[in-house]
């Protein structure tokens, strides 16, 4: 091959790479046009207050009704129920397995955390559904198992794996010296992972749970499967409650395509885009603090 | 009060950091031990390569385990050739600017947009916009874009742990910077994009949400004939027979989620071993 050839050849590929490396930014962008395209009618004909602060999610009466707020609460109350759970758990995990264990146990309990990462969310709820409602039906002694809290139970376990293991990427980045310094004090390897280490893995710890958070907001299928969809405004965690995801998969099927419900879907959708680009952007923000600092 | 001694302390503590790693681990033994020993009585030649008959009271799942692998295929024959692309340009070619950073924002906020938003855009899109209907084309593209945050992540990792003198060395002999990545970087990184592939393949066929409103179906028994036409899919499958269809043999419920497990757990597997392997050679 000439010279010439395989220099037009290189700038083509490079060319090409450059395209790929831009994929990303023009995916979340057309993400957003279009859930722009298809639900932004609605904030147009039903404005954001109505939309956002409704108490009444009737989408098929007449005429229907698009108010949001219980969904929201629905899946505010499964996300903190999820990390009331999620978090101290995970972030002990974390310690357990970073700072603790020893070797092998530690590469054992990082395949098991990878192996529940593996788990399609269709398979956790459909165990969720067929075990933990049950077991919380008798224990309250409820007409359903399928409540908040089997959500937040479900979901909290869903978000270990995120939690665990940036926590623990957090917590191993911590230089030894810190720890060494600790110890030659007479710290206990306690004192100084609770004092010193912790407290300077942070910020990851800090990303780690919003990330998880970020998983739990968006999780769908689980939710769905477990959570009972009530789409009314709950008043305890043992009722059942609809997410703004669940809301999303359930009823997108029985929609005229272009009508006001499915339109009021994509602009669950706009929400929850918006939801998750916060939580994330923010949590990457700590995660990019954490590597300029070392 | 007496203080605690700071050993005992210590060992408090130990004890409930151990006791909530097992919270963690336990329950997911538990979920694969439920599954198999309830689901394992389900698992036969005709469960696994025969049509469903009766409104899926009967028969098999053989469409659905061709169509989970056909959307599978099709988002990694979309998101790998991207995927890496997008990793040679942040780890060869970009420079810390504000627009590389920009790049690996979009691809932190890809790999946290909800699973069901990806079904909404991609009925936007795919299935309505470019007229491509409820279809296989259309589910793959969709599964696609969703993995390609897991494969730029891993095969730029892949490619930044190829050390700079390997590229020093290939620069300085005259080749140029593609012949460089191409010969020096590329083959060295391989097994880590792999590995990155594998686990993306995994994520996508467990997924559900986001083949809802793009390709699965409800139930057609029959395999599809075309990428235009819909299918059914493995995790969809499960959602619809555990809580669509009331009265089908519980053991056939387990059995379809004892099948979609093992299919994920052995791409993940095989993901594992192939990254194991490639630490233990690497000789730098």
């Amino acid at each position: 091959m000439s010279m010439r050839l395989r220099k037009i050849r290189e700038w083509i590929i490079e060319k090409a790479i450059f395209l790929t490396g831009f994929a990303s930014i023009v995916f979340v962008i057309l993400i957003f046009l279009f859930l722009i395209k298809e639900g932004g009618s609605l904030f147009r004909s039903q404005g954001m207050g109505g939309f956002l602060f409704g108490k009444n999610w009737y989408p098929i009466s007449e005429p229907p009704q698009f108010g949001i707020f219980p969904l929201i609460l629905g899946s505010l109350l499964v996300t903190l129920g999820a990390a009331a759970i999620s978090v101290p758990i995970g972030i002990a995990s974390a310690l357990y397995i970073a700072e603790i264990a020893p070797k092998r146990t530690r590469e054992i309990l990082k395949a098991g955390i990878e192996l529940l990462a593996a788990i399609p969310s269709v398979v956790i709820g459909f165990i969720g559904m067929v075990t933990l409602g049950p077991l919380i039906k008798s224990v309250f002694h409820l007409s359903t198992g399928l409540t908040a809290l089997t959500g937040s139970i479900t979901l909290a376990f869903m978000a270990m794996p995120t939690i665990v293991s940036i926590a623990e990427d957090a917590i191993t980045a911590v230089p030894r010296s810190y720890r060494e310094a600790a110890i030659a004090m007479g710290a206990t390897v306690w004192q100084t992972t609770w004092r010193i280490v912790v407290r300077a893995a942070r910020p990851g710890m800090l990303a780690a749970v919003m990330l998880g958070l970020g998983r739990v907001i968006g999780e769908t299928m689980a939710v769905m499967m477990v959570t009972g969809n009530a789409a009314i405004i709950p008043s305890s965690i043992l009722q059942p409650v609809r997410t703004l995801t669940a809301t999303i998969a359930a009823e997108m099927g029985e929609t005229v395509q272009g009508g006001a419900h499915y339109a009021a879907l994509f602009a669950v959708g706009i929400i929850l885009f918006i939801i998750t680009f916060a939580v994330n952007g923010l949590a990457d923000l700590y995660l990019h603090k954490r590597s300029r600092k070392s | 009060m007496k203080r605690l001694h700071p050993k005992t302390v210590q060992k408090i503590a130990f004890r409930i950091l151990f006791g909530s790693t097992l919270l963690v681990i336990l329950p997911v033994l538990l979920i694969l031990g439920i599954i198999l020993y309830k689901g394992i009585s389900a698992i036969s030649w005709e469960f696994l390569f025969a049509m469903p008959r009766n409104g899926m009271m009967a028969g098999g799942i053989l469409p659905a385990i061709l169509g989970t692998l056909y959307l599978v295929a099709g988002a990694i024959l979309f998101a790998v050739p991207l995927g890496v692309g997008a990793a040679i340009y942040l780890v060869e070619y970009a420079r810390e600017t504000s627009l590389s950073r920009l790049v690996k924002l979009a691809i932190v906020n890809l790999a946290g947009v909800p699973s069901v938003v990806y079904g909404l855009f991609g009925l936007g899109i795919f299935v309505t916009f470019f007229g491509l209907g409820a279809s296989i084309l259309s589910g793959s593209l969709t599964l696609g874009i969703m993995i390609l945050p897991v494969i730029i992540t891993s095969s730029r990792e892949a490619l930044e742990s190829v050390p700079k003198s390997f590229r020093v060395i290939s620069l300085s002999l005259g080749a140029s910077r593609w012949q460089t990545i191409r010969h020096s970087v590329l083959p060295h990184a391989l097994p880590g994009i792999l590995t990155g592939t594998i686990l993306g393949l995994g994520r996508a066929a467990g997924e559900t949400a986001p083949i809802l409103f793009t390709v699965a179906a409800f139930y057609l028994p029959r395999l599809p004939a075309s990428i235009f036409d819909q299918t059914m899919a493995l995790p969809y499958h499960l959602y619809v027979i555990s809580t669509q269809v009331p009265g089908v043999a519980e053991n056939v419920r387990y059995g379809t989620a004892l099948v979609l497990l093992l299919l994920v757990l052995i791409l993940n597997l095989t993901g594992i071993i192939i990254r194991s392997k490639f630490r233990k050679r690497k000789k730098w």
